[in-house]
C-alpha cells in the first residue's frame, strides 16, 4: 500500500451552515495507484464533489476537513500551507470541472489562460508562450488551434471550453488528474470524444485519473476501479467488472437496476423500493377508426431568428392520438425552437401546425393563451429548479394553471383539482404546502409535471424532463410518464438528446441536426437500423451501462 | 472594432436628442409657471413704477404667450445662444464656458479620489467578509452617506484649515492674491502644470483638496459597497476556482481574475455617481465659494434668472448622455461578451 499515488484515509469534512454544522463526509477511504483510473459514483449529495475539492483543498470557506488525512505521493497535505498547495496545484496535482464554460475566465483569451498556468508554474519560456499555448490546444484536437488562441471561453462550444479547460490541467503534465463531471451537460457526442481524449491523454502520460460521473455508463466504460458512494460514505468499492456483475450493497444494486442498458425497458428500471410505481401497467388499447385526425400534425414548419440559418428548417411530422413521440437531436438542432413553436410560445415564420384536426398556427402566440387550445397543450420544462417559482407552495404552483385557464377560485373544486393532478404525478399529498426549496430534484420534477396535467391536457410537451435528475429518480420519472400515457391516453411529445431514453419511452422517433428532420420512424427500427449517418454517430455515442465492455471487445 | 464603436456612439447620441428636447421644454416651461417675476427682480428697486416693470418684461419678451416664447426660445437654443445673465449680465454661454472647468476638475478629482479609496476598501472587506475589516469599512461607509456634505465640509475645514492649520483658506480655485495660470483648458491643473508653474500647480492643488475630499467621502459608499459585493460574487465564481485549482499565485487571482471581472458593474455605478456628483455638489461649491457651474444655477435659481438655469439643465442632461456613452464604450472594451455592433 505504501507505494500508492493517493491515499485518502478516513477523511471526514464538515460544512457550518446556519443551522449548524453538517457532516458531508463521515471518513471515507479511498487509495489510487499511479496510472490507474477510478471512478467515484453516487447521486446528488452522496459527497463525492465534496470529497475531490477535499482531495485538492479547495473547499469554500465554509467546508472544514474534521478528521483523516490525505496522502499524495506519501506525503500528508492534509494541512498544507497555501504556498506549498499552490505549487502542488495545477502541476502534480490537477483538476477539469463539471460546466467547463462558467470554469473559464470570461474576460481572457485562451492563451492568457494557458500562459497564465504554465507561468504560475515556472514553466513558461517568454520567448515562445505563445508555441506553448499551440502545442497544448494541439494535444487536446482543437480544430484550428491558432484562430482559438485569441478568442474568449463565450465564443467557443461547451465541448471547446472543456477541450482548454483540459489543455491548462495538462498543462505542468500532472500525475493525477481529477475530473469532476467532466461531460454532464454536454451533448452525446461530445461526451464521447472529451472522454476519448481525456483516456488518450492519461495513456500517452501516464497520469492517474478521478473520475467523478453520477453516470454508471461512463464509469463502468472508463474506469478501472469503481467506489461508489452515497450520503457521505463509500458504501462500496471494487474492481469495475466484479463490482458492477454482483453488486454487495443495496444501493449499488439499486443505481446499476436504474441505469439503462442497451436492452432494458422501462419495467426494469424499476427500483425495488418503490414498488407501487413499478406495478405492471395495464394497457388500455385505444383504437382509432381511419377517420380520426392526428393529436398532432406539423406541416413544413419553417422558424428563423434572423441569422443566416433556419433555426426550425421545413419540418414536418404527426403524432397520433395518444401517442409518444421523441424528438432527438444534439444542442442548436433546433429541437427547443420546436417544443416552443408546438407551444404555441412562439409563432412559426411558415407551415402549419394541426392540432387535433384544428389549425392553431394562425393564432399569434400572444393571443394564444385565450384559445381554448391552450389548455390541450401543455409543457413541463427542463429545469425543475428554475421552472417554478421560489415563492409559491407547490400546491400554488399547481393552481396557478387551473386559476388562469379554468377561472377557478379558492375552494373545494381547486383543492380537488389540485389532488387530483398532484395524485397523477406521484407527489405525496402532505408536501403541497412545501416551498420549492424544501424539496428535492425528483419531488420538484413530479410539481412540474402536476402543474402541467392539472388543466387536463391532451399533448405534453417535456423539453427534456429528467436531465437534470439522478437516474433512480429519472427512472420513476419515466415510469410516471409512461403511465399517464397509457391510463390517460395523454400524448407525448419527448423533447430529449438522450436517445436511450426516447428509446424506452417512445413509439415513434424524429431526429434532428440543424433544424432539419434527418430521420423518422419507429423508435425500434431507428435504433436497429439507423439509416442516417447521423443517427448512426448518435447512437454509437450513447453511454450505455455495460460493464463488460461488450461493445468495446465487438470493435477492438 | 473602432468603426463599430463610432457607428455605436454615433447611434447613442442620435437617440438622446429627443430626450435633450424634452428637458429644454420641460425646464423652460417648470421656470415660466414657478412664481417669482424677474421683471420685478431686476427693477430698479422697490419704489420702481408699474410702467418700468412693464417696459422691463416687455424688453425681456415676457409678455407673449408662453407657446411664442417657447418657440422662440427653441430656435435661439438651436443656434446656440442660451440667452444673457440678468445677474451677471454676460451671455450664458460665456458664464459656463468659464465656470464648468472648475466644477468638472472639481467633480473628477473627487471622483479619482474617491476610486483611489473605494475599491481597495471594497476588495478587503470582500477577502475577509463578516471580520474586523468588513466591519470597519461599512462604518466608513455609513459615516460618509449619512453626515450631508456641508457637515463633513465645515468638519474638514475646522480641522484641517482651523486647527492644523495645513489647508489653505478654503476660499475658491486659488488663493486671491496668487495668479491663476493662463487660460488653456479652465482646469487649473493642467493650465498650470503645461505652463510648467508648480508652485502655483501645488498651490492650486491644496486648495483643492479640502473640497474633493468633501465629495468623495459623500460617494465612497455607493462606490465601495459595490466593489464588495461585486467582488463577492465574482470570489464564489467557477472560474476563481479554476484558478486556484491551476496553482495560481493569490495575487494574480484577486488582481487579474477576480477584480477585474469585479469592476465591471462598478464601472456602470461610477457613470451614475459622476452624473449625481456635478449636479449634487451645489452645496460644496457653497461651502467652499467654488465657482462652478452648480453654485452659478442656485443663484440665478433664486434671483428667477431663467436663462442660466433652463442653461444649466440642459448643460447636465448633456454631460449626463456623454457619461453614459463613454461608459458604454468603456464597458465594450472592458467586456469582450458584449457585442459591439
Amino acid at each position: 500500500m505504501t507505494a500508492q499515488l493517493l491515499q485518502v484515509e478516513n477523511l471526514q469534512v464538515a460544512f457550518s451552515t446556519r443551522h449548524g454544522t453538517v457532516t458531508a463526509l463521515h471518513g471515507i477511504d479511498i487509495a489510487l495507484a499511479a496510472g490507474e483510473t477510478l471512478g467515484v459514483v453516487g447521486e446528488s449529495g452522496s459527497g463525492k464533489s465534496v470529497t475531490s475539492l477535499a482531495v485538492m483543498r479547495l473547499l469554500d470557506r465554509a467546508g472544514k476537513i474534521t478528521g483523516g488525512r490525505v496522502l499524495f505521493e506519501g506525503r500528508d497535505i492534509t494541512h498544507a500551507g497555501h504556498a506549498d498547495l499552490r505549487r502542488l496545484r495545477g502541476s502534480a496535482l490537477s483538476m477539469i470541472f463539471q460546466n467547463p464554460r462558467a470554469a473559464l475566465n470570461p474576460i481572457r483569451t485562451v492563451e492568457q489562460q494557458i500562459v497564465d498556468v504554465l507561468a504560475a508554474h515556472g514553466r513558461l519560456s517568454r520567448a515562445n508562450a505563445r508555441a506553448q499555448a499551440l502545442d497544448l490546444l494541439r494535444a487536446v484536437l482543437i480544430r484550428d488551434p491558432e484562430a482559438r488562441l485569441g478568442a474568449y471561453p463565450h465564443e467557443l462550444s461547451g465541448g471547446m471550453c472543456q477541450r482548454v479547460m483540459i489543455a491548462m490541467a495538462i498543462a505542468c503534465e500532472p500525475v493525477l488528474l481529477i475530473a469532476d463531471e467532466p461531460t454532464t451537460g454536454l451533448d452525446v457526442t461530445t461526451q464521447q470524444t472529451v472522454m476519448e481524449l481525456l483516456a488518450r491523454i492519461k495513456a500517452e502520460r501516464g497520469m492517474a485519473m478521478i473520475l467523478i460521473t453520477h453516470d454508471l455508463g461512463l464509469a463502468a466504460r472508463w474506469c478501472d476501479r469503481i467506489a461508489v458512494m452515497e450520503s457521505g460514505r463509500v458504501v462500496e468499492q471494487g474492481e469495475t467488472v466484479a463490482l458492477f456483475e454482483a453488486p454487495a450493497h443495496p444501493y449499488t444494486r439499486r443505481l446499476v437496476a436504474a441505469s439503462p442498458t442497451r436492452r432494458s425497458t422501462l419495467a426494469d428500471l424499476a427500483p425495488p423500493g418503490l414498488a407501487r410505481d413499478a406495478a405492471p401497467v395495464v394497457t388500455v388499447p385505444r383504437e382509432h377508426g381511419p377517420g380520426t385526425p392526428p393529436l398532432l400534425e406539423l406541416v413544413n414548419v419553417v422558424k428563423s431568428f434572423g441569422g443566416p440559418t433556419r433555426a426550425v428548417d421545413d419540418v414536418s411530422f404527426k403524432i397520433p392520438q395518444g401517442g409518444a413521440l421523441g424528438l432527438v437531436g444534439e444542442s442548436g438542432s433546433g429541437k427547443s425552437t420546436l417544443s416552443r413553436l408546438i407551444c404555441r410560445l412562439i409563432d412559426p415564420d411558415d407551415g402549419d401546425i394541426v392540432f387535433d384536426g384544428e389549425s392553431i398556427a394562425r393564432v399569434p402566440a400572444r393571443e394564444f393563451h385565450q384559445s381554448p387550445r391552450r389548455r390541450d397543450i401543455q409543457i413541463v420544462f427542463q429545469d425543475p429548479n428554475d421552472s417554478l417559482n421560489p415563492r409559491h407552495t407547490a400546491f400554488d404552483s399547481i393552481a396557478y394553471p387551473l386559476r388562469r385557464l379554468e377561472g377557478l377560485r379558492d375552494g373545494a373544486a381547486l383543492q380537488t383539482r389540485v389532488r387530483e393532478a398532484a395524485a397523477r404525478a406521484g407527489l405525496p399529498m402532505d408536501l403541497l404546502q412545501r416551498f420549492p426549496h424544501q424539496l428535492s430534484g425528483g419531488q420538484k420534477a413530479r410539481v412540474g409535471i402536476a402543474r402541467a396535467v392539472a388543466p387536463r391536457p391532451r399533448l405534453l410537451v417535456l423539453d427534456e424532463p429528467t436531465a437534470a435528475l439522478d437516474v433512480s429518480v429519472q427512472a420513476v420519472i419515466l415510469q410516471l410518464l409512461d403511465r399517464l400515457r397509457r391510463e390517460d391516453g395523454i400524448g407525448l411529445l419527448f423533447v430529449s438528446h438522450d436517445l436511450n431514453v426516447v428509446r424506452m419511452l417512445c413509439d415513434d422517433l424524429v431526429v434532428l441536426q440543424a433544424g432539419r428532420v434527418v430521420e423518422a420512424g419507429r423508435s425500434q427500427q431507428v435504433f436497429q437500423r439507423p439509416q442516417a449517418d447521423y443517427t448512426r454517430t448518435l447512437l454509437e455515442a450513447v453511454p450505455y451501462f455495460d460493464p463488460q465492455r461488450t461493445e468495446l471487445l465487438k470493435t477492438a | 472594432m473602432l468603426a463599430g464603436i463610432l457607428r455605436r456612439v454615433g447611434r447613442r447620441l442620435l437617440a438622446s436628442i429627443p430626450a435633450l428636447f424634452g428637458v429644454v421644454v420641460v425646464t423652460f416651461v417648470l421656470m415660466r409657471v414657478l412664481p417669482g417675476d424677474p421683471a420685478v427682480f431686476f427693477s430698479s428697486g422697490p419704489s420702481a413704477g408699474k410702467e418700468e416693470i412693464e417696459e422691463l418684461r416687455r424688453s425681456m419678451g415676457l409678455d407673449r404667450p408662453i407657446p411664442v416664447q417657447l418657440v422662440r426660445y427653441l430656435g435661439e437654443v438651436a443656434t446656440g445662444n442660451l440667452g444673457r445673465s440678468m445677474t451677471t449680465g454676460q451671455p450664458v454661454v460665456v458664464d459656463m464656458t468659464r465656470r464648468l472647468p472648475a466644477s468638472l476638475e472639481l467633480t473628477c478629482t473627487a471622483l479619482f479620489i474617491a476610486l483611489l479609496f473605494s475599491i481597495p476598501l471594497g476588495v478587503a472587506a470582500a477577502l475577509r467578509p463578516g471580520t474586523a475589516i468588513d466591519h470597519i469599512v461599512r462604518m466608513l461607509c455609513t459615516l460618509g452617506v449619512c453626515v450631508p456634505t456641508f457637515v463633513s465640509g465645515l468638519l474638514l475645514i475646522y480641522a484641517f484649515y482651523y486647527l492644523l492649520g495645513w489647508a489653505p483658506d478654503p476660499t475658491g480655485r486659488i488663493d486671491i492674491f496668487a495668479s491663476a495660470p493662463p487660460d488653456i483648458t479652465g482646469f487649473f491643473l493642467i493650465d498650470f502644470a503645461l505652463k510648467g508653474d508648480w508652485e502655483g500647480w501645488w498651490a492650486a492643488f491644496s486648495q483643492l483638496l479640502l473640497p474633493a475630499c468633501t465629495m468623495a467621502l459623500f460617494v465612497l459608499a455607493p462606490l465601495a459597497r459595490m466593489t464588495r459585493a461585486s467582488m463577492l460574487a465574482v470570489l464564489g465564481s467557477d472560474f476563481i476556482r479554476t484558478a486556484h485549482a491551476m496553482g495560481l499565485s493569490r495575487l494574480r487571482i484577486i488582481v487579474a481574475y477576480a477584480l477585474r471581472n469585479a469592476l465591471l458593474p462598478v464601472l456602470t455605478i461610477t457613470g451614475i455617481v459622476f452624473s449625481t456628483m456635478l449636479g449634487a455638489n451645489v452645496l460644496v461649491e457653497k461651502v467652499f465659494s467654488w465657482p462652478g457651474v452648480a453654485s452659478y444655477a442656485l443663484d440665478a435659481l433664486l434671483a428667477s434668472d431663467y436663462a442660466p438655469v433652463q442653461a444649466f439643465v440642459l448643460l447636465m442632461a448633456m454631460i449626463f448622455v456623454m457619461v453614459n456613452v463613454t461608459i458604454d464604450v468603456l464597458y465594450g472594451i472592458a467586456d469582450p461578451r458584449v457585442s459591439v455592433a
